[in-house]
């Protein structure tokens, strides 16, 4: 993401031609029996042609949603998505549905979580994998079985020429994920979405998926946007990333910066809370306090504040906007940033006042130095 | 691998769970077989925690229900405390249950959505506890308190009210109920997100040390593993491939299966290069079909003709780091 002039981009404005995305102030908010969930809260972000985003959050974070409201996934009428979504130019949020139809899968395309879910049990993958050629370019069923397998070839499957004819069920995850990517990159696109690609996959398998993918980006110059949960998957595979907590971007930064100069407290809370293969056994993990605000009834003030081990009172009033860290692009939603003297003493005075998210943090981060060993850690996770 | 052989047992009288030769096999369609376990043989001992980790199918959850006999081994021997359970008939096996526990994956299905959470809690102490209620309230209230729920908020909500670590904790607390010695914890983070992982593996952390449980800890995280065992056992396609302390493994890993798997994490650092010379290696064989000799060889490095035909068995790297291979990536000494 770079920091290019507050300008809103109009449909007919001319934009660089390195600008594929331009995300603006995204809101969607689902209409419930219960009142308004707001999924996503006023996202911006600027994608460059050729880079790839990583969307990171936990369940629950509006990932998911931002990515389906961009492709125009999101149907039904207790929907609602305001802001605007600029891909080359034209703003998808008010293009007609005839319009987008011709967008997708041609030059916007997307895998998702569940492979077995996403493609047609009734179908044979040969068909579905050209399904888009045959749609967008016209070409005829010879030339299409020629490049299924061609594609199939490219994503590695095994005697391709003999599973062209098989079903979905046919093929174990790990192929079925292949047959899909294989499905989006027919007709080329410019931007590919994969919505936790490999979530449902062995790790072997993961690596492999995602080596592929990242092989794939290369080759042809796409721009991916990859929507993960893990962090692992980001920071080997991503230019940049986002992250978000309760429907906003909490962080963005090229991914070397997110994670060597880490700003957000929930971001830090995050990687202080994964296990690593790196550290010792036994290292006690820093867990987050409490869980996630219900998206519909979101607190006033920072939606992180109530799990926040920096939280002071202004944290609890005024949502914080993105503010810039450094000159990098960088950005950062917090009053009192990692890294700043101002987070320091709002640590020293959460431990003072002995605020239960800031004690559990220093207690771990005490046992984690002393190199304690299982079980000494006063330390308790309630949620 | 995927080896037999057991090389790797510590002597009777140190162990509390002893499993030898353990077979499982389920029928499949068209008179197959699924050889989910293939003569297996671990140990555990009081207080240890080991952790079980492999790729989905190789049998780590079939290991784990065979213990408590859910259901029992084709063959083999599952001696926990001195006692051989697979000798015992199905009512027999029953109150030695109480001292074995288990959670799952997926704590929201795996808690009765009509009843209430006391309730549920407290249905091991209707069959083999007090049978004053008062006193069951009383132990079911202590037990929501020590896994962090308020037992005034929880008592009388029903499952769905609750989010998914919180549904956990409740799975926890009714599988401590009757003070179990042994724990068996089935992928118990793996649906959980990441910022409530580390609050059900620390919660799990204090438990083991409060109650002085015994855990066999199943996952296909390899960090979550690595941090929580003080042994760690790799399986592949029903067979054993390595067992050592996760510090020693993760650090000198023998087997080329356990290095594939290491590899294949993605750590979260960006820094690293990415690993492509493994984008070659085939999928994980069908258990109703394995390979002959050695069950990883189709997708192993090293292989030989040697792999085709002998089995290997485990062998001794050091006092506690064996491995069954026969060209692994450390030396061995037997």
């Amino acid at each position: 993401m770079t920091t290019e002039g507050a300008v809103a981009a109009r449909v007919d404005v001319p934009v660089p031609a390195s600008e594929i995305l331009r995300v603006e102030d995204l809101c969607t908010s689902f209409f419930l029996p219960i009142g308004e969930l707001q999924a996503v809260r006023g996202v911006s972000f600027i994608l460059q042609r050729g880079r790839s985003l990583g969307i990171v959050g936990e369940s629950g974070s509006g990932k998911t949603v931002l990515a389906r409201s961009i492709m125009r996934l999101n149907v039904g009428a207790n929907v609602k998505t305001t802001g605007s979504a600029f891909f080359e130019g034209k703003d998808l949020l008010s293009l007609e549905s005839r319009e987008m139809r011709k967008l997708w899968g041609s030059k916007i395309a997307m895998i998702f979580q569940d492979p077995m879910t996403s493609l047609n049990p009734m179908v044979k993958i040969g068909r579905q994998v050209t399904e888009h050629l045959r749609k967008h370019r016209g070409v005829g069923r010879q030339a299409a079985k020629q490049t299924a397998l061609e594609l199939l070839n490219e994503v590695r499957i095994p005697e391709a020429a003999s599973r062209i004819g098989r079903f979905p069920h046919e093929l174990s995850g790990g192929m079925r994920q292949r047959v899909s990517i294989a499905s989006a990159l027919a007709c080329e696109p410019s931007l590919l979405f994969a919505d936790e690609p490999t979530t449902a996959l062995d790790v072997t398998v993961q690596h492999q998926i995602l080596n592929l993918l990242s092989r794939e980006q290369d080759q042809r110059n796409m721009t991916l946007v990859m929507v993960t949960h893990d962090l692992g998957v980001v920071a080997g595979r991503t230019d940049d990333t986002l992250v978000m907590y309760a429907g906003k971007v909490v962080e963005k930064a090229s991914t070397i910066e997110i994670f060597g100069r880490t700003s957000h407290p929930y971001t830090e809370a995050l990687m202080r809370s994964i296990p690593r293969t790196t550290q010792a056994s036994h290292t006690p993990l820093v867990a987050i306090t409490g869980r996630p605000p219900v998206a519909t009834h979101l607190p006033k003030g920072c939606a992180f504040s109530l799990r926040c081990p920096y939280a002071q009172l202004k944290c609890h009033e005024e949502d914080p906007p993105l503010i810039p860290i450094g000159n990098s692009g960088h950005e950062a939603a917090c009053w009192y940033p990692v890294g700043t003297d101002a987070n320091q003493e709002a640590f020293e005075r959460n431990l003072s006042d002995r605020l239960p998210q800031t004690l559990v943090v220093a207690d771990a981060l005490i046992a984690g130095k002393m190199g304690q060993t299982p079980g000494d850690s006063p330390e308790e996770g309630s949620a | 691998m995927a080896g037999t052989g057991k090389a790797h047992l510590r002597p009777d009288e140190e162990v509390l769970i002893k499993i030898e030769d353990m077979v499982v096999e389920f029928r499949a369609a068209g008179k197959k077989t699924v050889k989910a376990v293939s003569g297996i043989s671990l140990d555990v001992k009081e207080g240890e925690t080991l952790g079980l980790v492999g790729e989905s199918g190789c049998g780590k959850s079939t290991v784990a229900r065979a213990l408590i006999q859910l259901p029992p081994p084709n063959s083999g021997s599952v001696v926990v405390n001195g006692v051989e359970l697979t000798d015992l008939s199905e009512k027999e096996v029953r109150p030695y249950r109480t001292g074995l526990q288990i959670i799952f994956q997926d704590p929201i299905s795996s808690l009765n959505p009509r009843r209430q959470v006391a309730d549920i809690i407290a249905e091991p102490l209707k069959v083999w506890g007090p049978d004053d209620e008062e006193e069951q309230a009383e132990i079911v209230d202590r037990m929501l308190y020590a896994v962090g729920l308020d037992p005034e908020v929880a008592r009388d909500k029903r499952p769905h009210e609750f989010s998914g670590g919180q549904c956990q904790r409740i799975s926890i607390a009714r599988s401590l109920i009757l003070g179990p010695k042994v724990l068996i914890c089935d992928e118990p983070v793996s649906a959980l997100d990441v910022s409530v992982q580390a609050q059900i593996l620390n919660l799990l952390r204090d438990l083991k040390a409060e109650y002085g449980l015994t855990l066999v800890f199943i996952a296909h995280d390899l960090a979550v593993v690595k941090n929580v065992s003080d042994r760690v056992a790799v399986m592949y396609l029903g067979k054993l491939c390595e067992v050592a302390e996760p510090d020693d493994l993760y650090a000198n890993a023998a087997h080329p299966y356990t290095s594939l798997l290491l590899d294949s994490i993605p750590e979260p650092d960006p820094t690293l290069s990415i690993d492509l010379s493994m984008d070659q290696v085939p999928e994980i064989p069908s258990s109703i079909d394995p390979p002959s000799g050695c069950r990883f060889r189709t997708r192993c490095p090293q292989a030989s003709e040697r792999c085709i035909d002998e089995e290997p068995q485990m062998r001794k790297i050091s006092e506690s780091h064996h491995v069954a291979c026969h060209h692994p990536l450390i030396a061995v000494n037997g």
